[in-house]
């Protein structure tokens, strides 16, 4: 487990390169999170968000560098330990197209502990994972109705939220989000980031989001900029 | 939810291709199944053509000579065993049953068999089943005539009618025994034997039409039919006769003892063990049938590999959201694994209520025309494992998609934009 006095998340001098090309995709010399704290990623099309959010999520490991989650250095992790560790401590949310289309909305949700049994273990702790499921998607808004419906019947704002919900079930320590407003409209994204941040709030998770958006900025305490084709991070605050 | 469930969903979700393929392997399976039932209940069918006979005895020759003419009527005896020898044989102690057996006439292409009516209460076939009338009854005069089904039924006879036996196999109007005209008594019900193809006569009826005849041909003398009874019909020879021992386990002495017979040469075979040999020659055919399904099978398989390969590209972006959860290597290759077991499953099962419900149609259809019975039975184990093959055969195949599945999902990261 986490103590509240080491970084959930560590990098250090941190590069990836696709094999065959001339520079890195990302380079980032250093990053600290610590529990509960926000950060804004923001990048254009083409800066390495997403392979970033694929190294932090494991799927990718670093060229060279050194990427710590809780404590643990993910290259002593085989691949399917790092794969483990994702379904255990992370949760992620994409731009869109985030839920299967022949599972209903709970059965979304509730998919996230199907690979994980710590998540299970989390979410089950007092009423059992469809309840707590079905609390999380009412506290984003998601009447009773929607929760058996067919995700296709849903708007893409209420699948993101559905997404949230799934990124959130079980209380994963880190939360990943990759550009989740990008397919709403203004009002939308609004309602959606204050969903966002009161349930991440609500339980002390750690929350990096990613967006070329700058105007999300001024909602996160901490924001980074990544630079184009990958140079050296520039730091805001 | 276990991956069962997600695999199940998943594929109901995409039923409209996976149909198709099922659809395919389903065909495969029944071809392979029918191919080998066929097989089987041909084999059965051939290899009791007769049965419940122990021995089959006549003038010396080959067994499969032996057998080919005085059980299926092809071909001719070299030589003929005399009434003498095979009054003696038959009064052995050893011998439950004999039926004689003179061959030699035809009937416009059909054989014409000398027997006695023993041959009605002894003769089986198949598992152990007597002959049975269609109508009519056993030749009880000289000129009576009961037909096998094939010959009634392709030259239309029916009880009352005339036939005329032509002397030797070659229908020529001078070789015609038309002084001697036979009358249809009764007709046999279907056998799927050469009893079908069949004219059954007294052995007293085949004495009769050759009285006036010598060698080859008719002698000075022409005797009708009603003088010709007047003459002791008694015959000099037969061709072959078969044999019913009292105890099974006899059959290897008794066979010897009439190899050994000092009275003229004979010999003696086992039908099923002749019949067993001679199948193992003519069974080329059964196994190029076999072969070919096979390759309609592996047809299906590729084409159901081709299907969920071709499926893997509108699943990149499901499975990058399980690999997201937390989903690994091993689930995706499961995943796909999975759902090429539940399309191959699917098309067992398919196939095989296909086949069943080909049996029930086809059933009566083989049996009237080919005299073979496909029995409506379980699958045998040669079965169930040709279908465990295919499974296995599937989870193989099914095992590539699996893998480039992963390695794609590797290279699409989480995030897959298409």
């Amino acid at each position: 487990m986490v103590t509240e006095d080491r970084p959930v998340v560590s990098l250090e001098r941190v590069r990836f390169r696709w094999p065959g090309q001339e520079s890195d995709t990302v380079a980032i010399e250093e990053l600290h999170l610590n529990a509960g704290e926000h950060l804004f990623v923001r990048g254009a099309s083409g800066s390495g968000k997403t392979t970033l959010l694929n190294l932090l999520a494991g799927v990718h490991t670093p060229t060279s560098g050194e990427i710590r989650l809780l404590g643990t250095d993910l290259a002593t992790l085989s691949p399917s330990q790092r794969d483990r560790f994702r379904a255990d401590h992370l949760g992620v949310v994409f731009q869109q197209f985030n839920l299967l289309p022949y599972l209903t909305t709970l059965e979304n949700v509730t998919l996230s502990c199907a690979f994980s049994s710590r998540k299970t273990d989390r979410a089950s702790n007092s009423t059992g994972v469809a309840a707590t499921a079905r609390s999380l998607l009412k506290a984003l808004n998601l009447a009773d109705d929607l929760h058996t419906a067919p995700v296709a019947t849903l708007s893409v704002g209420q699948q993101q939220r559905v997404a949230v919900a799934r990124a959130l079930i079980g209380s994963p320590e880190i939360v990943i989000a990759d550009e989740p407003t990008s397919a709403l409209d203004a009002d939308n994204r609004d309602r959606f980031l204050s969903l966002l941040f009161q349930e991440v709030e609500a339980q002390r998770c750690t929350l990096i989001f990613v967006s070329h958006d700058p105007e999300l900025a001024n909602r996160f305490a901490r924001s980074i900029e990544l630079a184009e084709a990958g140079g050296e991070l520039e730091r805001e605050s | 939810m276990n991956l069962l469930r997600i695999a199940l969903k998943s594929a109901r979700f995409r039923r409209t291709s996976l149909l198709l393929t099922v659809f395919s392997i389903a065909i495969s399976v029944t071809l392979l199944l029918g191919v080998d039932k066929v097989r089987k209940e041909t084999k059965t069918s051939f290899l009791n053509t007769v049965s419940q006979t122990d021995l089959i005895v006549g003038a010396r020759s080959g067994p499969t000579n032996l057998l080919l003419y005085s059980v299926f009527r092809i071909g001719n005896a070299t030589n003929n065993v005399t009434w003498e020898t095979y009054e003696t044989i038959a009064a052995q102690d050893e011998i439950a049953w004999t039926v004689p057996i003179s061959l030699g006439d035809s009937h416009r292409g059909f054989r014409v068999m000398g027997t006695t009516t023993d041959y009605f209460d002894y003769y089986r076939y198949g598992d152990k089943r007597p002959l049975a009338f269609d109508v009519g009854q056993q030749f009880d005069e000289v000129y009576d005539t009961v037909l096998g089904a094939d010959v009634a039924s392709s030259l239309g006879y029916e009880v009352g009618d005339e036939v005329i036996l032509s002397h030797g196999l070659v229908s020529a109007d001078f070789a015609d025994h038309d002084d001697k005209p036979f009358t249809v008594v009764g007709i046999l019900d279907r056998t799927g034997t050469p009893v079908d193809r069949t004219v059954h006569v007294s052995l007293a009826g085949i004495e009769a039409i050759h009285i006036d005849w010598q060698g080859g041909g008719r002698s000075g003398v022409t005797l009708d039919a009603e003088q010709a009874l007047k003459f002791d019909l008694t015959p000099t020879s037969i061709t072959a006769f078969m044999v019913g021992l009292e105890n099974r386990a006899l059959t290897f002495r008794v066979q010897r003892e009439v190899n050994d017979y000092q009275g003229e040469p004979m010999s003696a075979i086992i039908p099923g063990a002749t019949l067993a040999d001679f199948w193992r020659t003519i069974s080329a055919v059964e196994q190029v049938l076999f072969v070919i399904s096979g390759f309609v099978l592996v047809a299906g398989l590729l084409g159901m590999l081709t299907t969920i390969l071709s499926t893997l590209n509108e699943r990149r972006r499901e499975i990058a959201v399980l690999r997201a959860i937390g989903a690994r290597a091993a689930h995706v290759v499961l995943l796909i694994v999975l759902e090429t077991l539940l399309v191959v499953v699917a098309g067992c099962i398919v196939g095989v209520a296909m086949l069943y419900g080909l049996l029930a149609i086809g059933r009566p259809i083989v049996t009237r025309r080919f005299g073979v019975d496909l029995a409506m039975s379980w699958l045998d184990p040669t079965q169930l494992l040709i279908m465990a093959g295919v499974i296995v055969g599937a989870v193989l195949v099914g095992l590539i998609p699996g893998f480039v599945a992963y390695r794609r999902s590797i290279q699409d990261g989480l995030d897959v934009r298409i």
